[in-house]
């Protein structure tokens, strides 16, 4: 009975905040005025457009989930199966990106791609290196997650019998690390297949997805039809993604010995390939953009200052508040979001951690887990104009209510909180429940005295990635009808709106890189030194 | 419990198949009959916003004072996205009034009947004929910017070119790859040059002369912020375009001490944005809406436009900043288009103009 309870609230909250309002927009497309219509839909999906953009989407997301790999292999290695000063932190600068909302990762790629580089901006390049700095992350903590665990014994058996260390990668490690990244790869799939403000600001008016070709129709537009029909094949992309990513994690829990905890080797001369790669993507691709957001925010006039930063404390005209004040505000709605998160979260991936003896139990599982993931996947014009077509009515008329943000944060944190409290769901042996229940412990002493502890492992990270995706979410949030308390990416998003601020919206941006920045080393840093942080 | 389980897994299924099916009936229901009777009223507003709107606390207190009321103000979206929230609402409004409407959108929002027409006498009859969308007094002017191109003065003093002057120059080769303008399908100056441009070439001449722009090396980015602050010679980074898409007053901000800007706005480019406010229909209290609408336009409201909107205010009784008026004085013969064409054709526009920009 346990699991079925615990599913019950997140599951009442994920239909009411996200089925339902979804399900209602997408509807929009089909009942029309005059009653059931699928004539639109069949217009929007048979237009030479559409396929172009598709053929665009699954393009773009196909070749910066190759290069993501490719980058992130070697980066998983260095991150955590070597044991090296400040990986830690490494670490988590490297997941700052993921949780940076795409107007400041806009900014920050064009400052760059303005000089020296000009002749990348627009182009395709352009927008694959900004993919790839958001998903690098994705692909090295899932492939880190599993190295960190592997058990060594087959390499060094390979290595006795005179394989040479390339080869004992490419026959014996990489064989076994491929679960992980084929799950790592549905995974930034995913995302890059439903990117959207980086894409609309990098590719310009060249380079589209499915969710920006959403965005057009739905809101210059208003063609409902036409977006139902684009949500409909955005939903069908994501759910393959989906479906393989389960897959592949699935082969990985059955097939591979795992040990409980990290095996860290000390960093030696022969690891120079992966320290140059890393070493290239962390500077040259993750930092340099970050880069030109502090160089923008200390320029002032014809020299450098810190005056921006002093402005951050007072009044903007026109806003109702300083820089400081919306800070404050997206504090308290991001703790409210992570509460909500890590409530539903912790429930959601107790469940799913669960392996039910039959076939039809499995697949209610899979159905529940790969439910989860789709807010991440889904267009936040849909589900914000889903909010305002649904919850219209007592008492669930929350619409111009401040609750709504956090809800909508928390909805995109969820799946990312799952993802990461699972793995530690799973290194708890199911022997050990067996052991206490026969010794007479109830459903909640056990979940008190061996899961618990377990579970405290793997919250700070938990914690870290809700709070900085709270802390940065700005798509859901922006379609929502807000009282006058702004969120930082929101000020910044009205800072640069306006002709003379632009030295203040760079001050708010670091000062909101800088925050999640700190808030993904500290949970990275709570908790035992060798703890690997997954997203499996 | 498997049982149970994949029930409730079905539940949900069941309850996102049922709901598009449940809100028709809800609309079918006869709650817009109301409103054509006597405006309603009650003790609360709420005023709907787009992102950039900003009334200092003095003024809000000062209506709540005079009015009575408990006021609300919530932003929604940019102006595009605003009339669309207010189109999917219609049934239940999210509030009041609206602010921020612009005459891109507003033949939209007026044909949509999601406003109830108040006639504001605060405004004169040659203030509204001047700037009315229509005359259904559905939408009350409140303010105005000219989105204009603007060019950087020392740049061409640099390099010993001529700057251009209007829209036609644009296309000459001395200018190859000197223009960015923003996409009117992301952003509204962008939106509101695109207009510019059928005022000024015709419809379908508009697209001849994009085509001869994008053969002259036009580049178009995403929103007015990418365009200003990376792609301008003059905006702080290091572009290499010194000419953009920008607005009449935008020179104002980049003034020197001694009162030369280096940066000026090409007058016969621009076309005029008009931003409006209205009463939503149907909303709870329409009468305390007028009201509001009323404060807008009246001279207290509108001297702080310019400082806290960046727009012009369209009651000539308003005093407003002496620089404001040096820079946003220039632009004496906009292009003008009337919102009915714009809003019957823009979506054409649009889609024809990313066609032949885009490919």
């Amino acid at each position: 009975m346990a699991p079925l309870t615990l599913s019950l609230a997140p599951i009442a909250f994920f239909a009411v905040f996200f089925a339902w309002p979804v399900a209602t927009l997408v509807g929009r497309g089909f009942w029309g005025e005059d009653g059931f219509t699928g004539q639109a839909v069949v217009e929007v999906l048979s237009s030479a457009r559409t396929w172009r953009i598709i053929g665009q989407t699954l393009g773009q997301a196909a070749a910066a989930t190759v290069l993501a790999v490719l980058l992130g292999i070697p980066g998983a290695c260095l991150l955590y199966r070597r044991k090296w000063p400040g990986r830690r932190l490494v670490r988590a600068f490297v997941a700052v990106p993921f949780v940076l909302p795409s107007v400041v990762v806009g900014v920050a790629f064009r400052s760059l791609l303005s000089g020296p580089l000009e002749f990348l901006d627009g182009t395709f390049w352009a927008v694959l290196a900004a993919l790839v700095f958001f998903n690098y992350s994705v692909v090295v903590r899932t492939v880190g997650a599993l190295w960190a665990r592997l058990d060594t014994r087959a390499q060094d058996a390979a290595r006795t019998l005179g394989a040479t260390g390339r080869r004992v990668f490419w026959t014996v490690t990489l064989p076994a690390l491929a679960p992980a990244v084929a799950a790592g790869a549905a995974l930034t799939f995913l995302f890059c297949a439903t990117a959207f403000g980086v894409v609309l600001v990098l590719g310009q008016t060249r380079y589209g997805t499915v969710e920006t070709e959403i965005y057009f129709q739905a809101v210059t537009l208003l063609d409902l039809p036409a977006a139902a029909g684009l949500s409909i094949v955005q939903l069908a992309i994501v759910a393959a993604a989906l479906l393989i990513a389960n897959r592949a994690r699935a082969r990985s829990e059955r097939a591979l010995r795992l040990r409980g905890d990290a095996a860290e080797q000390p960093l030696t001369g022969r690891d120079w390939p992966q320290v140059v790669v890393t070493a290239g993507v962390v500077v040259g691709l993750l930092a340099a953009p970050l880069g030109s957001l502090l160089w923008r925010s200390v320029a002032v006039g014809d020299g450098f200052g810190l005056g921006n930063y002093a402005r951050l404390g007072e009044a903007v005209p026109g806003l109702a508040v300083t820089v400081w004040d919306a800070v404050g505000n997206s504090l308290l709605t991001a703790l409210l979001a992570t509460a909500i998160a890590l409530f539903l979260g912790a429930q959601v991936s107790y469940v799913l951690s669960r392996r039910p003896a039959s076939a039809l139990g499995r697949r209610a599982l899979g159905a529940l887990d790969a439910a989860f993931m789709l807010p991440l996947g889904v267009s936040a014009v849909t589900v914000g104009f889903g909010f305002l077509i649904t919850l219209n009515r007592p008492p669930l008329d929350l619409r111009t209510s401040w609750v709504l943000v956090p809800i909508a944060q928390a909805l995109v944190a969820l799946p990312l909180v799952v993802r990461t409290l699972l793995p530690t769901w799973r290194a708890i042996d199911p022997r050990w429940r067996q052991a206490a229940a026969t010794l007479g412990a109830g459903p909640g002493r056990v979940l008190a005295t061996i899961d618990a502890p377990y579970l405290l492992r793997g919250l700070g990270l938990a914690v870290g990635f809700a709070f900085a995706t709270s802390l940065g979410e700005f798509g859901a949030t922006s379609f929502l009808a807000r009282p006058d308390r702004p969120t930082l990416p929101v000020v910044v998003y009205r800072l640069l709106s306006r002709p003379d601020n632009f030295g203040l919206a760079m001050a708010a941006c670091v000062v909101l890189t800088v925050l999640t920045a700190a808030v993904m080393a500290a949970g990275e840093l709570v908790g035992p030194p060798n703890r690997a942080g997954a997203l499996s | 419990m498997r049982k149970l389980f994949a029930a409730a897994l079905l539940a949900v299924a069941l309850a996102g198949c049922a709901a598009p099916a449940a809100t028709d009936s809800a609309t079918a229901s006869p709650q817009t009959a109301a409103t054509t009777d006597a405006p309603t009223t009650s003790k609360k507003l709420t005023v709907l916003t787009h992102q950039s709107f900003a009334l200092s606390d003095e003024l809000k207190a000062e209506f709540a004072k005079a009015s009575g009321l408990e006021v609300e103000y919530l932003a929604l979206d940019s102006a595009g996205a605003l009339v669309n929230q207010l189109v999917l609402t219609k049934d239940a409004p999210l509030g009041d009034v609206v602010f921020g409407i612009d005459n891109t959108f507003a033949g939209r929002a007026i044909e949509a009947g999601i406003l109830r027409p108040h006639a504001t006498t605060v405004l004169s009859a040659d203030t509204l004929a001047k700037y009315a969308a229509d005359d259904s007094s559905s939408l009350t002017p409140v303010d105005y910017g000219d989105v204009c191109l603007n060019i950087d003065d020392e740049w061409f003093a640099a390099k010993k070119v001529a700057p251009p002057a209007t829209l036609d120059d644009l296309v000459k080769p001395e200018y190859k790859d000197l223009l960015v303008v923003t996409n009117p399908a992301t952003s509204s100056p962008g939106l509101a040059f695109l207009v510019a441009t059928v005022g000024a070439k015709g419809d379908p001449g508009y697209l001849d002369y994009w085509k001869q722009l994008a053969a002259n090396g036009v580049k178009v980015v995403k929103g007015w912020e990418d365009a200003y602050y990376t792609d301008f010679t003059a905006g702080g980074g290091k572009g290499t375009r010194p000419i953009v898409l920008s607005y009449a007053s935008s020179p104002m901000y980049g003034e020197a001490d001694d009162g030369t800007a280096p940066t000026s706005a090409l007058p016969k480019t621009c076309f005029r944005q008009i931003e409006y406010a209205g009463v939503v229909k149907g909303g709870q209290n329409e009468a305390g809406a007028g009201e509001f609408i009323d404060f807008l336009v009246g001279k207290a409201v509108q001297s702080t436009i310019p400082d806290q909107m960046y727009m012009s205010p369209v009651n000539p009784e308003a005093t407003v900043p002496a620089a404001w008026e040096k820079y946003t004085g220039v632009v004496t013969a906009p292009i003008e288009v009337d919102a009915a064409t714009i809003s019957s054709d823009n979506e054409r526009w649009i889609k024809d103009w990313t066609q032949v920009v885009v490919g």
